[in-house]
């Protein structure tokens, strides 16, 4: 069975009014969506550093244990970080998410299958590291109460969102790793963030 | 008689109120890194592989908060492209790396990565601190830090095998 979920629209419907959620966006295909939902200083896209994105989250979320914090990433991106799982599965943190829009390809290369597309299950894996819930979500019904988990219920959550494989247009967000960085923590921390 | 730089170590870190240690075990940071757990100010999270310490420690950073990295010469060659996220972003990572492949190694498997972890390090942009003498350890890490958290900089520290002074399999088993 294909994927009917369309990608942008799965994004954009996580981060409706996203509030003062912190957003790690993985490499490639989910930078662009995140953006195309509406750039943020309190997004903070990769365009490198494949494999990371879960981790930054958990660096983040153990930090800013007051703030609720998302990782949306490619399923490409969480296959070369699986490691990741099972650490943020030892680490607990309540306040993390991890959302992997799983099109079962890697997009930014030509569309290759993914070990997704050959049914390795993220959310299973998920579940066996310790993650307090995780699921995959096939259908529109399953977003709104996504949405609702990334912002209330205690973590660590994962969710596999199966969307369609297709070429859509770039949304691309600034591409300076410093002035990323800069203008996130300036929207986190206030001034206080340029005398560190 | 030996310093105990381990603890000197700790002291360094604790004073430039480090807050996140990531870590893959080595034995010569075996000490070290019991006192980072044993630390309540610090949280000490173990990685199923040293490059996923770099993203903690950036996530920390955004964040403003202070991490450290833990980690054998081998380790280094797991890091190489997540360094360069760290020198893209100017995330400061102070990171302290027990040397194999060095002063007596028994493994030969080891010296290849031991031997190239100082052009690798360097390679990537990172300012490379080695250190032979176990007493100038303290000094060196609290140097370190300083340059990585006011220089917005990577910078490694490299404990010399001379100072671990593990010499066999044996002993390594024996810690």
């Amino acid at each position: 069975m294909s994927a009917k979920l369309k990608r942008r629209d799965v994004v954009s419907a996580l981060l409706s009014g996203r509030g003062e959620l912190l957003v790690i966006a993985g490499l490639g295909s989910t930078a662009w969506d995140c953006t195309a939902a509406g750039d943020h200083p309190l997004n903070f896209p990769l365009w490198g550093a494949m494999g990371q994105a879960a981790m930054i989250g958990l660096g983040l979320a153990l930090a800013q244990p007051a703030r609720q914090v998302l990782v949306i990433t490619g399923d490409g991106e969480m296959l070369m970080g699986l490691g990741s799982l099972a650490t943020i599965g030892v680490q607990k943190p309540g306040n993390l998410s991890v959302v992997v829009i799983d099109n079962e390809r890697y997009g930014e290369t030509g569309m290759q299958r993914t070990h997704t597309a050959h049914g390795v299950d993220l959310a299973a894996v998920a579940r066996a590291c310790g993650f307090a819930h995780a699921e995959t979500v096939t259908a529109t019904q399953g977003l709104a109460p996504l949405r609702r988990a990334i912002h209330e219920r205690p973590g660590p959550n994962f969710a596999a969102v199966k969307v369609a494989a297709g070429k859509i247009p770039l949304v691309l967000p600034p591409r300076d790793g410093a002035l990323l960085k800069a203008r996130f923590r300036r929207a986190l921390l206030g001034e206080a963030a340029d005398q560190q | 008689m030996t310093p105990d730089w381990p603890l000197e170590i700790h002291r360094a870190l604790s004073q430039a109120q480090v807050r996140l240690v990531g870590y893959v075990p080595d034995a010569g940071h075996k000490r070290l890194i019991e006192l980072c757990h044993a630390d309540r100010a610090m949280r000490a999270v173990t990685l199923t592989t040293e490059e996923d310490g770099i993203g903690l420690a950036t996530g920390g950073w955004l964040a403003g908060e202070r991490s450290v990295l833990l980690m054998q010469s081998s380790g280094v060659g797991n890091i190489i492209n997540a360094l360069g996220t760290v020198r893209e972003c100017r995330i400061p990572l102070p990171m302290i790396v027990t040397m194999r492949g060095e002063h007596g190694e028994f493994n030969p498997w080891q010296v290849p990565m031991g031997q190239a972890t100082p052009a690798v390090l360097a390679a990537m942009g990172v300012v490379v601190h080695p250190v032979r003498e176990g007493g100038q350890l303290g000094a060196a890490v609290d140097a370190a830090l300083r340059l990585a958290y006011n220089s917005y900089a990577a910078v490694a520290v490299l404990i010399s095998q001379r100072i671990v002074g593990i010499k066999s399999f044996q002993e390594q088993a024996g810690q």
